[in-house]
């Protein structure tokens, strides 16, 4: 590892230990899983050296519960896993979201179903990160494609989770996670945090679930002295369970409008090479570099393409998509996967123009070659 | 000193009658699906209903703490 | 506070606003639960440094009723979030309150875990017996042959020795009272209170309601009356065995102290912080 002029040469699972620690990051829990478990060792090294606290629970089922709370007593908390352990902590990422815990999620996504494929790249956790969890729930998840924005982005991800007392997904992949590239360590002048907002009341006035203007509520920490009750149920303003109808709706619709309504404030993502594309590829993660290098290959040959890279993957970036569609005569969308992130572009543009699949799910990359192929001469699995 | 006596919120009780079981001077009474104290004057604040009700719905006040 | 027709250990430690509980009439939960607030109150807490956190079943509807910081969280996971928050700060007196198939089934592994760390966590489980919640199936200790709605000839699933089970994974302070030896069960939650580590008190509870009416247990204080006729203190088998003789054993089991996990990561923490 070199350190030199505050760059370093590291793996993208580091640079997401990195932006937690910048981002405030004090309490990780998690349970070791290829190709996330980097992020636990490194977590391991440097919490206890800047007073911060780790711990290796039994299972992710576990280190999901020991984040919320962490969270809850204060600290800014962080699990990272994969496919098998995302799976294995979604109800807590859902009393995460009903109870308005903030917290992150990273999983570095491998080949799946089951075990899969535990060293291969795969993006087939997409709709899992939006509707793993059951029920009605905000869903918010970044998709970084580099080192530096894997630093940046996980940076964000704890901006967005205190900022709207939510969970916030990293939604890495195989390739990122174990990708070295150099990284540029920001000075904490250099960066914004957010922390969430603290009641100033006094105790006996705080009523914890009632929201601000922004639908959010203030967050006491347990200890602080304003004793307060949290749960999983639907619950009203108190905190205390309701079965009331009107009510419990009313909870689940705020929860969920409280993200929907600020999607300006959470959206992220690059336009390369847009301004006369006639041709768009939507790429993210890993494969939005391969795409890049595709659509560079086909300018040198006057095809006008472009790409939409989406890093706020949920909630979907429907504005911008529609907007992409308006001007397109053709959308692809490459993922490694079978299609899902499709479901959403097509659903969107898919009455303005052609949307069509470029898939891989045998836990290989999709190479430039490959979307180059398909652009051009058909595509490679249709 | 206070006098002591028992008391019991009514709002509370479920009239399962662990209380009635256990009181050693037969002071309480089920009645119309709630704890009744129906003798006061026999009971000898031994504190045994209220250890054990599940409801916090009797309770003896008055007296000290030693007694 | 709205209700002030109750005692003041009530009124100091209760929301009552939030009474009467929903548990069924005869219930030994809201006994065992007087028995946790009680020695809260001899140990002398303060309430704002106090966390009770829960699982899922009628013993996690427990915390709701305390004026505690306190956390309902998922079915099984109560230690779970209780480690986290015991790691994030400290200086918490963090209880856990599990019913049997809470800690035990779904839960039994965070429930091994936590032990094994022993970790600062006063843990009592409400133990009746029965899934309670969903109406009568049968847990991990409803007593071999006996009925539940999923044992309608007879559970043939061996019962767990919930404290056997703590000791062997090792918490440094273990004991078993019962809702009718509610002065015993406090004197157990308050000495686990005070013990620096993993405490792990098992509370004989009573569920009137589905296992003794399956079971033909009669009334509350029939079941009640089961526990003061058949149950037997571990100090009197010690000295005389016989007397153990097909009785449940109650009393303290275990207790000693060890490192304590918080206070072994703070020691990390001295040594290599920059």
């Amino acid at each position: 590892m070199s350190n030199n002029n505050g760059y370093k040469l590291v793996q993208g699972n580091e640079a997401c230990v990195e932006g937690a620690l910048a981002a405030g990051m004090r309490f990780y829990a998690g349970y070791p899983i290829t190709p996330s478990t980097e992020i636990a060792e490194i977590s391991a090294q440097k919490l206890p050296q800047i007073g911060g606290k780790f711990i290796q629970m039994e299972d992710e089922l576990a280190s999901m519960a020991a984040i919320i709370g962490g969270s809850l007593a204060g600290l800014k908390s962080m699990t990272a896993t994969s496919g098998p352990g995302f799976s294995l902590m979604q109800e807590n990422i859902g009393y995460a979201a009903l109870a308005e815990i903030p917290c992150v999620i990273v999983n570095v996504q491998r080949g799946g179903p089951s075990t899969g494929m535990p060293t291969s790249p795969a993006q087939g956790d997409i709709m899992q990160a939006k509707w793993g969890t059951h029920g009605d729930h905000p869903s918010i998840s970044l998709t970084p494609n580099s080192v530096q924005e894997t630093y940046e982005y996980t940076i964000k991800a704890f901006n967005i989770a205190e900022k709207y007392r939510t969970p916030v997904v990293l939604l890495m992949d195989e390739t990122v996670g174990h990708m070295r590239e150099k990284l540029k360590i920001k000075d904490s002048s250099e960066i914004e945090v957010i922390n969430r907002k603290k009641p100033t009341c006094e105790p006996k006035d705080y009523v914890a679930y009632r929201p601000d203007e922004d639908m959010v509520p203030q967050m006491a920490s347990f200890g602080e002295g304003y004793r307060y009750h949290v749960t999983g149920l639907t619950h009203d303003e108190t905190g205390f369970p309701t079965n009331n109808n009107d009510v419990s709706g009313k909870l689940v619709q705020r929860i969920v409008d409280k993200v929907e309504k600020n999607i300006d404030d959470i959206t992220y993502y690059e336009e390369y090479r847009m301004e006369d594309a006639e041709i768009v590829i939507v790429a993210f993660g890993g494969v939005s570099r391969a795409a890049k290098s595709a659509i560079d290959d086909m300018r040198e040959k006057n095809i006008k393409v472009g790409m939409f890279r989406p890093i706020t993957i949920w909630p979907f970036l429907e504005k911008q998509i529609n907007d992409v569609a308006q001007k397109a005569k053709e959308i692809y969308v490459a993922e490694m996967n079978l299609g899902q992130y499709f479901l959403e572009v097509d659903r969107v543009a898919g009455k303005k123009c052609p949307v069509k699949k470029i898939n891989k799910i045998n836990g290989e990359l999709i190479t430039p070659n490959e979307i180059t192929y398909a652009v051009t001469g058909g595509a490679i699995n249709d | 000193m206070a006098e002591k006596s028992l008391l019991q919120n009514k709002d509370w009780c479920k009239g399962c009658g662990v209380c009635v079981g256990f009181c050693p001077k037969q002071v309480l009474v089920i009645e119309n699906e709630k704890c009744v104290i129906a003798y006061p004057e026999k009971c000898i604040f031994c504190g045994q209903c209220e250890l054990r009700c599940p409801d916090n719905a009797i309770y003896i006040v008055g007296g000290t703490k030693d007694e | 506070m709205t209700n002030t027709n109750c005692n003041e250990m009530t009124q100091k430690y209760y929301r009552v606003d939030r009474m009467p509980h929903i548990w069924c009439p005869g219930c030994g939960h809201g006994t065992l639960m007087n028995t946790v607030v009680r020695a809260i109150d001899k140990v002398g807490l303060n309430k704002d440094d106090v966390v009770v956190v829960s699982g899922i079943g009628c013993s996690s509807r427990a915390p709701g009723y305390m004026d505690f910081n306190t956390l309902h969280t998922t079915h099984g996971r109560a230690l779970a979030f209780a480690t986290g928050i015991k790691m994030a700060n400290p200086k918490l007196h963090v209880i856990v309150i599990m019913g049997d198939g809470d800690s035990s089934a779904i839960g039994g592994n965070h429930l091994i875990h936590a032990a094994r760390r022993n970790i600062d966590i006063t843990t009592i489980v409400f133990n009746n017996n029965i899934y309670g919640m969903t109406g009568g199936q049968f847990s991990p200790t409803t007593p071999y042959g006996d009925f539940a709605t999923t044992a309608p000839f007879g559970n043939i699933d061996k019962a767990f020795d919930l404290c056997s089970l703590a000791q062997g994974a090792g918490a440094t302070y273990v004991g078993r009272g019962t809702a009718y030896h509610a002065p015993l069960m406090q004197k157990l939650i308050e000495k686990g209170l005070e013990n620096k580590g993993f405490s792990f008190i098992e509370g004989l509870s009573l569920c009137p309601t589905y296992y003794g009416r399956k079971n033909k247990k009669g009334n509350a204080f029939k079941m009640h009356s089961y526990f003061k006729d058949n149950c037997v203190d571990i100090k009197v088998v010690e000295k005389n065995p016989e007397k153990g003789e097909n009785k449940i054993l109650i009393g303290e089991f275990y207790n000693s102290p060890k490192t304590e996990y918080t206070e072994g990561y703070q020691v990390i923490i001295d040594k290599f912080q920059k």
